[in-house]
């Protein structure tokens, strides 16, 4: 076995497992990471194991997709072609002459390395959810979106018994059913976007009836439950001293600003708020991959403008599932054939494309209905906490754009120590971008998560065969 | 009342016993931190370092690290990554987590 | 940094000064760097009096910005690796002090009542009392809006204005011509290019250099420490990587750990083993670093030029051109001395240092 050419994917959510099962079917040797302790991502985040979850499609939609999957990947491993390796989280892919270096540290504690040599890397290292601030969003409490469905997916847990669901972008629709399904009071569901919005875009949304089906089905939930629903409505507050209390919805107007005199106050003790998805794009980065925006660039057949390294899912633009699973499986392919030593044939994966198109085009639609009110910035008030690690406020970032000079987010950074934290600006640089009147362009992270110095001193040259297959 | 648990029809094995700040509270077999931490009510086991300010789980994927807490010991673990064993001290956490 | 400096003391000495930089505020080196204000690396000549200037200067400027721009006299330790480097770190050291360098030597308890976390065993280290620090971006910014100069950022210098007889009259940019007797090159890693704008020439280079940053800490570090081996490679002509951590705190938290050294260009990827050589480095002079996370690193292009001194004042070969740059890993320590030193030759008063190591054409002309 050892003689196959031996592809390192990174991340076992749908991308990474549709690659690795495609590529694994065409006689490559796979070694699969993630750092879940087991595959999903965090679409399918399964519950933990020893929960014991008797039914965990309730939490799901789609699951025979999942099934399929999660199929095809147990089918690999025990015939040998794939290496799962969970709780692995990679801090670093190093290019050498002949081959790649996968560095990671072994989880949850993140203190031991492993490193994993392969000829070629696939990253589908997915996304993370982008949140803009307003007054009161650092009290506990308030979530993002996606980490009220990932405690509920993954831990089978909520944080408590009447929840606010706010933002914008389609994953509130399925985090709001899903907190109502597990008990939670749903005081209402928030919206920013302008239902006519929709309208507009109908030609191109409705290419893709599934999904429409998907949506209308969350929302004939929601009715059910008589969850009220409000559009251009926004969270310009959260309440509370120790934590969540309560939110200010107030309504938005044309021009997407704050309607004064519109807002309502609504008691509730769990905020989930999300304004959409950014993608991971630290490893590509630091391998030197070519970014189009925020985006990994790819071409037809998923490849990087690195030789040897292919990107697949949300790392190369936020598109959802479905279009993640695509990317993933023509990936794969390529990779296969690649590494055979032949050029693939395009036409062997048709199908596969012809979806990614169409779903990309879905993507790009829902992404212009989706948005966040034109003037979210003006919600930032001089002492809102904007940097939630390094506790820097609106203030002192708007004085070092107005006052010293910063024009651009490293600037700011530089400046007011926004971005220097744990999170490595993940969660402020787009709100630090708005602020300081520029687009939101990838900031460079050469470790993708920290790394204790003595792992980073020591070189591992030593494949470990440690962690689960 | 429906809870996750019910809904995703788990029956893990019973709980066991932790501590958080020495007080003695329970948690499931497979329950992060995070999870054992929401049951028990409690929704933050952080101080920030400049206002001192309460902090829990943010991004609940690990990528925040608003949700730092100490674990036998070890600070600035995510307790939204890190799961529970029976006896784990978990300690709430100020400032860098290395002040004391 | 170099050009903020420049501002200030020439916008004190009565100029009308503009600043122009075809980025933001400390984009390029400064904001890359540190912020070492060292007189412990440097041996006894021009360099060192240069450094010495700063040193006294930066001391002014901190009791004029107080904690806005982050300075802290905390001194540097040299640590020693081997009795017989401390024998030569210890003679380096008599030939500072009479240059006027406050330098102590420590061993046993009191190098350890100095830094106690210190690998133990070490023969011995010498304090520098001067060694000092700034936040490198926030006194950038601060000199500049203090100085009272027009600040144009992301305005990119095409070209340099001249009469026919060749003296200087402006500069170009692609939103304007700025009229003015005389242009300050402050343009760092890229003033080269600046001076070939101008029709001559300085040989200025990149030399990469990576700065590890840790977890937000409490003070476990207290000065600037490093090994005797890193005042070897700044002398160095060396093209191969020569790393010797230099360690400190900051005010903020995290600990930075400095001081690789690359001649590779502008190659902005990253290697593994440059960084994994800083963090070996500063484990071996502070075991308990092991434990603690790096969170970040970056990079940046140090000015460097042959002969490792600055080109600092007139260029006799373009009248109304003067040059402040190529101070390889020392420009935001040496920055004060060189902005009031071309604040001197600006206002043509005898500058304070002699200039002639400085030459900006002391090196042969290249041929294109």
């Amino acid at each position: 076995m050892t003689d196959r050419p031996h592809l390192a994917v990174i991340g076992a959510g749908p991308a990474g497992l549709a690659a690795t099962v495609a590529a694994a079917a065409h006689g490559v040797r796979v070694t699969l990471l993630d750092s879940a302790a087991a595959a999903g991502g965090q679409f399918y985040r399964q519950p933990a194991a020893e929960l014991r979850a008797r039914r965990p499609q309730a939490l799901h939609h789609d699951w025979g997709t999942w099934e399929r999957l999660r199929g095809g990947l147990d089918t690999h491993v025990k015939a040998g072609s794939v290496r799962h390796l969970t709780d692995h989280h990679v801090w670093f892919v190093e290019r050498r002459a002949d081959r790649f270096t996968v560095h990671a540290l072994l989880g949850p504690e993140q203190e031991d390395p492993v490193a994993v040599h392969a000829d070629a890397v696939l990253l589908a290292t997915g996304g993370y959810e982008k949140v803009l601030p307003f007054p009161g969003w650092t009290l506990p409490g308030v979530l993002t979106a996606g980490g009220a469905q990932a405690m509920l997916k993954g831990a089978l847990a909520v944080s408590g018994r009447t929840a606010v669901v706010a933002g914008t972008g389609p994953l509130l629709l399925p985090v709001a059913t899903g907190l109502a399904a597990a008990g939670v009071e749903i005081a209402a569901l928030v919206e920013s976007a302008d239902p006519k919005a929709f309208v507009r875009r109908s030609r191109a949304l409705a290419a893709q009836p599934g999904k429409l089906a998907e949506g209308a089905g969350y929302a004939a939930q929601l009715l059910r439950r008589r969850v009220r629903t409000f559009t251009r409505h926004t969270v310009v507050e959260a309440h509370g001293t120790e934590r969540l209390e309560a939110v200010t919805v107030a309504a938005l107007d044309g021009a997407g600003r704050v309607r004064p005199g519109t807002g309502r106050r609504i008691p509730c003790d769990t905020l989930a708020v999300g304004h959409g998805m950014l993608p991971h794009t630290d490893l590509a980065e630091t391998l030197g991959c070519r970014l189009d925006g925020m985006n990994v660039q790819v071409d037809g057949e998923q490849r990087t403008d690195v030789p040897g390294v292919w990107a697949a899912g949300e790392t190369t633009g936020i598109g959802g599932s479905a279009l993640a699973l695509a990317e993933g499986h023509i990936a794969g392919r390529s990779a296969a054939a690649r590494l055979a030593g032949h050029a693939p044939d395009p036409r062997e994966w048709a199908a596969a494309a012809k979806s990614r198109n169409r779903l990309r085009e879905f993507a790009a639609a829902l992404d212009s209905v989706y948005a966040p009110p034109a003037h979210w910035t003006e919600q930032i008030t001089d002492d809102t906490v904007v940097c939630r690690c390094e506790e820097v406020t609106g203030s002192a970032i708007r004085e070092a754009v107005t006052e010293l000079g910063a024009g651009d987010v490293r600037t700011v950074k530089l400046l007011t120590r926004a971005g220097m934290g744990w999170c490595q600006g993940r969660m402020c640089a787009p709100a630090v971008a708005g602020l300081a009147g520029c687009r939101l362009a990838p900031s460079r992270r050469p470790f993708a998560r920290p790394v204790p110095l003595g792992v980073l001193a020591h070189e591992h040259t030593h494949p470990t065969e440690r962690g689960s297959s | 009342m429906t809870s996750p648990l019910d809904l995703a029809q788990a029956h893990p094995r019973p709980a066991f016993t932790v501590t958080l700040d020495g007080r003695e509270t329970e948690a499931l077999p497979g329950q992060t931190v995070a999870a054992a931490l929401w049951a028990a009510g409690v929704t933050s086991w952080r101080t920030t370092r400049g206002a001192g300010r309460p902090r829990g789980v943010f991004c609940g994927i690990g990528v925040c690290f608003d949700c730092l807490v100490t674990v036998n010991d070890r600070p600035n673990q995510r307790a939204c990554l890190v799961p529970l064993q029976p006896g784990d001290a978990i300690r709430t956490q100020e400032g860098t987590g290395h002040d004391d | 940094m170099t050009g903020a400096a420049c501002a200030l003391y020439a916008s004190r000495a009565g100029l009308d000064v503009i600043v122009v930089d075809r980025g933001p505020v400390a984009g390029g080196t400064t904001g890359a760097g540190e912020g070492n204000l060292l007189v412990s690396d440097k041996e006894p000549g021009p360099e060192l009096d240069l450094a010495l200037l700063s040193n006294r200067l930066w001391g002014e400027l901190a009791q004029e910005f107080g904690e806005a721009i982050e300075y802290e006299a905390k001194g540097g330790v040299v640590v020693a690796t081997s009795p017989g480097s401390l024998t030569a770190l210890e003679h380096f050291a008599d030939g500072q002090r009479a240059a006027g360098v406050v330098a102590e030597t420590v061993a046993g308890d009191a190098l350890y009542a100095l830094e106690p976390h210190l690998a133990p065993g070490l023969p011995g280290a010498v304090h520098y009392p001067q060694d000092s620090q700034v936040m490198p971006a926030l006194a950038a910014a601060h000199l500049v809006r203090t100085s009272g100069a027009r600040l144009l950022t992301g305005r990119a210098v095409t070209e340099v204005l001249r009469t026919t007889d060749g003296t200087v009259r402006g500069v170009r940019t692609h939103s304007g011509d700025i009229h003015t007797p005389a242009v300050v090159n402050a343009a760092g890693t890229w003033g080269g290019e600046l001076a070939t704008l101008a029709g001559t020439s300085l040989p200025v280079l990149p030399r990469r250099g990576f700065v590890l940053v840790t977890e937000t800490l409490p003070r476990m570090v207290h000065h600037k420490v490093y090994a005797a081996d890193y005042v070897a490679d700044v002398a160095s002509d060396s093209a191969a990587l020569q790393t010797s951590p230099v360690v400190e705190g900051t005010a903020a938290g995290p600990i930075l750990i400095g001081a690789s050294r690359e001649r590779v260009g502008f190659d902005r990827s990253v290697p593994l083993p440059a960084l994994r050589a800083l963090a070996a480095g500063a484990t071996r002079l502070f075991p308990f670093l092991s434990d603690v996370r790096a969170i970040r690193s970056y990079a940046g292009f140090r000015p460097y030029m042959p002969d490792h001194l600055p080109a600092i004042g007139p260029d006799p070969r373009v009248p109304g051109l003067f040059h402040a740059c190529g101070h390889e890993g020392a420009g935001i320590g040496l920055a004060t001395g060189t902005g009031h030193l071309i604040a001197q030759v600006l206002t043509a008063k005898t500058p304070g240092l002699d200039l002639a190591p400085f030459r900006p054409d002391r090196f042969p002309e290249e041929t294109p």
